[in-house]
């Protein structure tokens, strides 16, 4: 179960992440994008749910990622992501809630370069019963 | 002209066994019931399931077009109400239309379906673009 005490905390990631030329190569190939010069709508998932994984899952937040289903998911794009952008994301946890013994998790992620928002992206995770 | 109900064109995606795992590993998400069907009955799905991501990031491919290039999306958003099954040596299609719901300014907001094999597969599917 995710502690009730986490919700409406942020957590910094790691580290900066810097996005390569070949991971958005190969985003693109996946859904036929000829333009490689900025990644699509959706790539920096890719970045985010990883990111959410090695937060909800420390010992005191202790979400269960094994039994975890993706509800919905939202994007906000302020500037679309290069190859070369070093990108720093945190995440927070923005409601919890448990539904015949479901857990639903709603996890925002910022992203920013050099300190500016470039997505905000919105998760909602349901740990089934 | 773009104005409030106009109806963009259809567009059919395929995926199969080896998309998922060209999916997988563009993204990271090497979760095993995107690719292992024995994982995958053995949690209770029917077959293999395509991730919710890709079935997204497919959408976002047609988002893109319509906007004329990803640069000009600005939000996107969808739920993930049935999954895409994906039975080996099978390609399952994705089937893409969208309506236009609003024109305000230079955005342009498209309501999106898609549908695999008749079910409908993502709700609330909605972007934003610069139009």
């Amino acid at each position: 179960m995710l502690n009730p005490d986490s919700v409406g905390s942020t957590f910094a990631g790691t580290d900066s992440i810097t996005v390569s030329q070949s991971e958005i190569d190969a985003f693109c190939a996946v859904i036929g994008e000829t333009d490689t010069s900025i990644a699509p709508p959706t790539f920096t998932i890719r970045i985010t749910l990883t990111q959410f994984e090695e937060i909800l899952t420390r010992p005191e937040i202790g979400l269960d990622w094994s039994r975890l289903v993706h509800g919905d998911q939202k994007f906000e794009i302020f500037s679309p992501v290069k190859a070369g952008d070093r990108l720093t994301c945190a995440a927070t946890i923005e409601s919890y809630r448990v539904a015949a013994g479901n857990e639903i998790v709603t996890v925002r992620s910022d992203l920013k370069r050099e300190e500016r928002l470039v997505i905000s992206a919105w998760s909602t995770l349901v740990v089934r019963a | 002209m773009i104005e409030v109900g106009t109806v963009l064109d259809e567009k059919v995606f395929y995926l199969d066994r080896e998309l998922l795992k060209q999916y997988a590993d563009a993204s990271g998400d090497q979760n095993p019931i995107h690719q292992n069907e024995e994982f995958a009955l053995s949690v209770g799905l029917p077959n293999v399931i395509a991730h919710g991501m890709l079935t997204m990031a497919l959408v976002g491919k047609y988002v893109s077009d319509f906007a004329g290039g990803s640069a000009n999306v600005i939000e996107y958003s969808a739920r993930f109400t049935k999954p895409v099954i994906v039975p080996a040596g099978e390609k399952v299609d994705l089937t893409v239309t969208g309506t236009v719901s609003e024109v305000g300014g230079n955005k342009v907001s498209l309501s999106l379906t898609a549908t695999s094999a008749g079910v409908k597969v993502l709700g609330m599917a909605k972007a934003v673009v610069l139009k």
